[in-house]
Formats: C-alpha cells, structure tokens, sequence
C-alpha cells in the first residue's frame, strides 16, 4: 500500500487567480477504501476552491464521526479543520462561525452523522440558516462498522451481506426542506460535472446549503439489490436540469442558449444558470421543490442537481445582527465602549 | 478516437521511452531494477544481449535515452541511464559462463567482416553462436574499430575495451589485424557467403584556410591526431594549442592536448555554444578541466612568421535564425580575433570512404559517393554484401552501430539460410502482472523525490599528468541504488480493462499528474484540449478504451505518467493493473 504520493505534479497544471495550482488544495493520501464515493467528492471539493480562488487559509472544514467524517483529511491540507464528536458537528460550525464570520465553513458529515446520532443538529441548524456549506456523503450504510443499514437506506434495498431494509427511509432534502433550509441540492459523487457547479453554488450561497451526495460505499453496499451502487445511481438518477456556476466578472465561456436557460445572480456577484430545467420544479418556490421530490420518491428515481434556493435567503449573523467584524478583530475600545455609550444604554433602557 | 491497440507491441514500447529512444532498443527499466536489486550480473548481460558492450557504453555512451527519460518531464535532470549501465558492468562477476556456447559443428556458411569496429563486432556476436565461420579484417593491431583508435583511455579504459572486445573475438573468430583491405572484389573473390562492411567513417575533414601549408607541420586532424595519441606514435603536443570543431571529438582532443603538454588549451567554435554537437557532459568534462571554449568564432587564416606557424585569425559571428529556425552565422564587424598557438588540431568533422569498393561490384553509390544500402535490412545492391555502423549512413555512434550490426547479422542469417531478408522476425514481448497483494507491487512503485546524483571524478592534478587515468569513478554501489531508485518504472504499463471499470472515478481522483480523464470520445485534436490537464506533447500517445456503460470512454495521456500504480491500487475492481511488458528485438536466428 502507498501511504504518501509522489511530490510530482503535472508541470502545466492551471493556476487560479491566487496562483495556486489544484494540488495546493489536496490533502494527504487517502486511507478509505479503493472506490470509495467520498474520494471523488474530495476531488470536486479541491476542484470547486481552486477554481473559485478560494484563499486555502480562509475555510474551515468541519466533521463528525464516520468514514465520510475522515475525508476531510484527504482534502484542502492547507485549510482549517476540526473533527468534532459524533454528530455535533453543526454545534461546533455554530460556535466557530459566530466567532469569525470571515471563514468559508466546509462541514462533512455522513449519512449516520447527519440522520441517525446527528438529526436533531442538523434539523436546527438548517433551521437557522447557519451560513455554511452542510456536505453530506451519502453511501446508506455504516461503512466504519462493517455496513449495517444506515436511516438513509431505502426501504427494501440490502447491502451485500444484508436482508432487505425494512424501515422507511429518512430523505435529507425533503428533512431540510421541512425544516427551512435556503439551498438544498443532491448530487452523485461519480458526477463531477454536477457536482462541482453545486458545490460552488453552495460557497456562494448565503445560508444553509445542504448537498446531499450519494456515495457509494464499495466495500458494503455496491451490490446489485443495494440503491446507492454505482449502477443503481446511474440508471435511476435524474438532474432536475444542468447547473453552470459562473464566478464574479469571468466571461462566460460556456455553451448558452437564450431562452433555455435561467439565470441567477448571487449575493456575492455570482451567478448559476440553469438550462434544461424540469418543467415541473421551479427551484425557487419551497412548494413545488416539495412536490418534486415527492414524485420521485414516488417514482422510485433519484432527484439530483439544485431542488432549491432560496434568493432572498438571510443568514443567522442577518438576523441576530451579530458584528460585522471576527471576534477576534475587536479590539479593547470595541468591547469597552465608554462611560457615554454605558449612559446611552442605561437611559435607552428608562 | 478508435480504442488503443495495446496487442500491438508497438504501442506500449513507445511508453517505454529509455527503450523506445535507444537505437538497439536495451530494456533500461527492467536493468536498472536489477542494479537496484544488486543482481549486477544479470543486469549487464540484459545489456550484453541487447547493445554487446555495456562497459564501453556504460562509458561512451552519446546517451539518446537520457533526453528521452520521462523524468525530464516532471523535474529537470533524467536518470543517469549511461552511470548505471557502468555499475552493473564494474560489479558484475565473471559472466564468461553465461555467454552462448560456439558450436563445434560450423554450419559450412563462411562470412568476412571488414573492420573490426562495434558493428562488425555485433555482426559476429549475433553469427558465430548460429555456427558461422566468421573471418574480420582490420588494419589496426587490435578489434574496437574508433572505440580504440579514437576514445581516449581517460574516458574509456583499454582494459574495459579490450574485455568486451575479446569476449566477442574469443567465439572462435578468424581475426586478421594490421591488414588494410585494398579491393572488396579480392574478398568477394574468396567467395564468402556474405561480407559486411563496418569501416567506420575513417577520414576527418580539414579546413583548407590561407596559410595552410606553411602552417602544415603543426596542423593535426582530430580523429588522426588521436589515434597517433592511442597508438603512441604521438607523445606531446606545443603548450598553446586550438581545438577547431564543437562535437566530441573536439572534447577529447582538446582534454588530451592537456595531458599531452597543452596548457593553453582552447576550443574554437563557430555555432553558439548551446548549439554545439558535443554532449553537454562532455563540454562540462573540458570547462573542469580549465579549457575555455570560444563560440562565435570562424577560422580565418593561419598565421605564419618565419616559417613556423604563430596563431590563427578569427572572424566573430553573431548567430541569426530566419522564420523557419534556419541559421547563418553574420559577422559582427569586429577586428579580426588572434589567438596564439603552437599547434592546431582541426575536428570538425569525419566523412566515409570507399576507395577500396571497386565501382563494377554490383554495389551501387549515390551521388555523395555513399553506398546505397536498405535501412532496414542493411543490404546493398549486391545481395551478398552488407553494410552498418558509420560506414552505412555516415557518422553516427556507437549504440547506433550496434543497433545497425544486430540487424545485419539478422539479414545475413536470414540471407545465408535463403530466406527473405525482408521478412524480420517480431520482437519478443512479454506481459505480466505486477499485483502481489491487495495494495501491493513486485516492483517499487513508490517515486523517488531525489535529485540527480553527482558522479565522482579522479582529482585534476592527478588526472591531468596520464592520460590513460580514468576522470570519471562511476558510482558506488550506494549511490548506484540511490540513482537506480529514481527510475520510474515505465515498462510497468497501466492497463485497463473496460468491462471490468464501474467509473467510479477513483484513478481520476489519486492520479498525480492528473493523466486520466473519463469523458466522451472525440478526434484527438478535440480530446486534448478537454482533458484534466493540458495534453500538449504531440509525441507522446493517448490510451483511449472502448465505450464504456456511460458511453464514454477512458483517456489516459501517457505523457507525465509516473508508473506509481495508485490508480491500479485505488481502482476497486482491477480494472486497472500494473503489467511489466518486456520487448526485446529479436537477434539472429531466433
């Protein structure tokens, strides 16, 4: 087995805006099974912070427990990183980010860590609105214990040594939908071209943005009665439409047919367009984003791409309107203001 | 694009490209294992069986593999191919054991060699074991052709010469020495069954400048000037001399003319000194040992006072290149440039000759007076005769000579037998996996992060007072591993297997020169602007496979690979494997 890889890079890999090449977003060698899902969304991850010029100093990347808890290891080693405890996860985002507003929050979690020991964090910090990138590596099974069914697995679906499930399933979109989540998107850890558009969509989101990747787990659930096998996730999957993010002032260089698409601008001065939507998903509306899940579940057929967004989505340091700076910037005449804004306050108070 | 042809041995030899570069194609990936291994007698004789003389090249070699090594392409300084070629051949044990047995019984096919050079001697190491009586005709004492007369000894041991040299000579060869071939019609009379010619390109160019003949008794040309030096006819030179020429042959008169007596040794170039011929090694041998080149200089004339020759006169030159890169050498205007010199040795150069051939022999010559000879089988237009090494296609090398003698002993096998010369036999190949274990490889996969090592010279003061002292140590053992670990292994191919690929994209992820790219299929011009990384080197190949379940197919650019086997060791359903592919040209009679 090869722990280390070799220090040589392509010679004319591309240099972002920072003059950073993808390999200054990597991180070490991965320990995860050969094959796993969570590897290759590793990859979209590096990909979608090279391209977007992302500052590696300027995000922390944050999990929990389980094998999808690990990949942050194998990916932005130049980044901040904290492996929190099971499914607490989004407790130690909500400390950090109240902290310093100015860090791009990564959080990795699985489908364990976010269904099973993590649900009732992850149900209030999508009701929040924490401003955060929630991933979730989605492979349905407990892949750490040797593959048990995890809540995420479908009803009637078995691993590969497994009977048939025989719980219903938890949907992480539809659960944060319900619960007020302003970006919800699923994708497949084996379609980059998806995924990385949805991940850069999610760093320019302001608020919560769930993507919930399903991620093969080869090892214990890649078998053919499984429904997250590589073969049941491309047969079964269907894009509510193609997602094209298109960073602030860079020219767009992508195929663009007026008419068929929809084009969003982002807080930030981004924008996503969107071609070839489902005419029956308006990704804007929470409604119809709810009746199109539903129908596929019903269907038996795996949505992927954006299911919603919210525009006018306000962030929880909006609506607390907490400071503008990081803590850590506040200096002694912030904290301690005077005499006459102490005066101020009490006779406010009168 | 169609699916890559990976049956085809062709197209994974070219991966290969040490192997690929070299003109007797030598397996260097799969010595340098061996030298790693400490397995050195091994390792030489996969040289021996391949270039015939891996003491002298592990030497002399000009090297083509090295430019060609794939480390070149990810850091600057390729794998010392020619230094470890020398490791296994310095530490090897008595290999007299291993060499093919000489049948008692000849084979009644009687053959002549003209010249006793790299190619005839090649020529004679591939027929004699098939039971050929071979007779070789030389006008020097001894076999080795240039590699005796020409390669001074403090590059080139006369031990090591004579060593390989006489392994060949021992077969059971008729060997006449100190005799000059004068008419190729008397050999041909003596009714052989085939005759090669292998005299080398025996005759320097010199300059005819005013003042030439007056200047006559101190101007040398190089290549006889050095074999006068060989032979010990010459035993000193003036203290200033000029070394006219820029390619190795000015390298070494210039470096002998400093053991010769020559303190103020100079070369005088006319091309920039960038566009020199010599090896850039050996440029960097000559600057350490204190002598100056002068690029930019044209010879003029010679100076002559008094009847003995005083200096020469240079033009300078500025190098322009038109839009095609075609040079001319402008003169800038400036004075004449004098330098002072006691003799001049003039190496710009050598060319063939044939005054021996008679012109009515069936053997038909081209307007540059060069025999015509078919590049691949290397016969002339007298089916019976043969030619290779510099005297076929003018001045080359050594392992190029080599190259040319296995194919014309296969030719003359082949003829001798009645059979069509034009009908080569196929390389041998073989394929094998590497896999040992879940994650583990029979050949060192992980990459070597090491910078090219440095290999020890002989001290200058020593080196300088004897000419037969050998500059270059070679590499200890140690280093000899370290330098060996470098290799990256490209004859361990990275196969795939369609049917067995879920496109998990898990290669694509670990790759770390993000050769893979799993896409939809186009034209070759279209693949390469759409992969994970620029594929702007035309000369190396894409691996394409069949469709794949999503339609798409798999894309590798062989360019940068490092052969580490991650995407085999990361890949859950061996879709990818690590396989040693082994080519060897075929020889005579097999």
């Amino acid at each position: 087995m090869s722990y280390q890889l070799p220090k040589f890079r392509h010679p004319e890999l591309p240099v972002n805006d920072l003059g950073y090449t993808r390999a200054d977003y990597e991180g070490a060698i991965s320990t995860l099974c050969a094959g796993c899902g969570h590897d290759s969304i590793s990859g979209a991850i590096v990909r979608a912070c090279h391209e977007l010029s992302i500052e590696p100093h300027k995000i922390a990347k944050l999990s929990g427990i389980g094998c999808s808890s690990k990949a942050p290891t194998y990916f932005l080693g130049n980044s901040h990183g904290f492996n929190s405890v099971h499914g607490r996860m989004p407790s130690v985002v909500t400390g950090a980010a109240l902290a310093n507003r100015d860090l791009l929050y990564m959080g990795v979690s699985g489908d364990g860590d976010t269904a099973s020991i993590g649900m009732g964090q992850f149900a209030h910090v999508a009701r929040r609105n924490l401003n955060m990138v929630y991933i979730v590596m989605n492979n349905g099974c407990y892949g750490l214990t040797k593959g048990q069914d995890s809540a995420t697995a479908d009803r009637g679906s078995a691993s590969k040594k497994g009977d048939p499930n025989i719980y219903s399933a938890i949907d992480l979109c539809g659960t944060a939908l319900q619960m007020g989540a302003t970006f919800v998107a699923r994708s497949f850890s084996g379609d980059k071209e998806q995924l990385v558009p949805l991940i850069k969509a999610a760093i320019s989101h302001r608020g919560f943005a769930l993507i919930d990747v399903v991620s093969p787990c080869v090892t214990f659930n890649n078998n053919s009665k499984s429904t997250k096998s590589y073969d049941f996730v491309r047969e079964h999957a269907e894009a509510t439409g193609t997602i094209d993010f298109v960073p602030m002032h860079s020219e767009i260089t992508t195929h663009y047919q007026p008419g068929h698409a929809h084009e969003v601008t982002m807080h930030d001065g981004s924008s996503i367009r969107l071609y070839k939507m489902d005419e029956s998903l308006n990704p804007f509306d929470r409604r119809s984003a709810v009746n199109v899940l539903e129908e596929h579940r019903y269907s038996g057929n795996i949505l992927t791409g954006l299911i919603y967004m919210n525009l006018d989505s306000r962030d929880l340091h909006e609506v607390l309107e907490t400071s503008q700076r990081p803590l850590n910037a506040l200096d002694e005449s912030d904290l301690c203001p005077g005499n006459k804004m102490l005066v101020n306050i009490n006779a406010s108070l009168r | 694009m169609k699916p890559t042809d990976t049956k085809n041995p062709e197209y994974f030899h070219k991966v290969v490209d040490c192997q690929y570069a070299c003109p007797a194609h030598t397996p260097v990936p799969e010595y340098i294992r061996l030298i790693a291994a400490e397995r050195y007698t091994d390792a030489y004789m996969i040289n021996w069986q391949s270039n015939v003389f891996p003491g002298i090249l592990g030497r002399t070699c000009d090297r083509p593999c090295e430019p060609a090594c794939r480390r070149v392409r990810v850091e600057e300084q390729p794998v010392a191919i020619c230094r470890l070629k020398r490791v296994a051949a310095d530490n090897k044990e008595d290999i007299r054991d291993r060499l093919p047995e000489i049948p008692k019984t000849k084979n009644g096919k009687r053959v002549a060699l003209i010249g006793a050079g790299p190619a005839s001697l090649t020529v004679a190491r591939g027929l004699a074991p098939l039971g050929y009586s071979i007779d070789i005709f030389d006008n020097q004492f001894a076999g080795g052709g240039m590699m005796r007369s020409q390669i001074p000894s403090f590059r080139l041991p006369i031990e090591v010469l004579d060593e390989e040299v006489n392994y060949i000579l021992d077969m059971g060869i008729n060997a006449v020495f100190d005799i000059q071939v004068e008419s190729l019609r008397e050999i041909l009379e003596e009714d052989y069954d085939a005759v090669f010619v292998g005299t080398g390109a025996p005759r320097g160019k010199g300059l005819n400048l005013p003042g030439l003949e007056d200047a006559m008794p101190n101007v040398y040309l190089g290549i006889d000037w050095l074999s006068s030096v060989a032979f010990e006819h010459t035993r000193s030179i003036g203290k200033r001399v000029l070394v006219l020429g820029g390619g190795n042959t000015a390298m070494d008169c210039c470096r002998t003319s400093r053991r010769m007596g020559g303190e103020d040794v100079r070369v005088v170039v006319r091309s920039p000194f960038e566009e020199m011929k010599a090896s850039p090694w050996e440029k960097e041998d000559a600057a350490n040992e204190g002598i100056p080149i002068y690029n930019n200089h044209v010879p003029k004339e010679f100076v002559v006072e008094d009847g003995k020759l005083k200096g020469m006169h240079f033009e300078k030159v500025e190098a322009h290149y038109d839009d095609e890169g075609k040079r001319t050498l402008v003169p800038t205007g400036e004075d004449l440039v004098f330098m002072e010199a006691d003799d001049v040795l003039m190496a710009i150069g050598q060319e063939n000759a044939f005054p021996w051939i008679e012109r009515d022999l069936g053997i038909e010559f081209d307007k540059w007076e060069m025999p015509v000879v078919d590049p691949v089988t290397f016969q002339s237009t007298n089916e019976k005769v043969f030619f290779g090494g510099d005297s076929a296609f003018g001045p080359e090398n050594i392992i190029t000579a080599v190259a040319h003698g296995h194919q014309a002993a296969v030719s003359i096998d082949l003829f001798c037998r009645g059979e069509d010369v034009h009908n080569r036999p196929p390389p041998h190949v073989s394929q094998s996996s590497q896999k040992m274990g879940v994650h583990e490889w029979s050949y060192d996969n992980a990459v070597a992060n090491d910078l090219r090592y440095v290999v020890p010279h002989a001290p200058l003061s020593k080196a300088l007072k004897n000419r037969k002292i050998e500059v270059e140590l070679g590499f200890d053992t140690e280093t000899g591993y370290k330098e060996a670990e470098r290799c990256l292994n490209c004859d361990v191919q990275t196969v795939f297997d369609e049917l067995r690929c879920i496109e998990c994209d898990a290669c694509v992820d670990i790759c770390p020169t993000d050769c893979i790219t799993f896409t939809t299929n186009g034209t070759e011009e279209d693949l390469r602007q759409r992969l994970e990384a620029p594929a702007g080197n035309l000369a190396q190949d894409l691996y394409i496979s069949a469709d794949l379940p999503t339609m798409r197919v798999m894309v590798k650019d062989e360019n940068v690979c490092l052969h580490c086997g991650l995407c085999a060791e990361r890949c859950p359903t061996t879709a990818w494997d690590m396989q040693k592919f082994l080519y060897n040209v075929s020889k005579a009679g097999e």
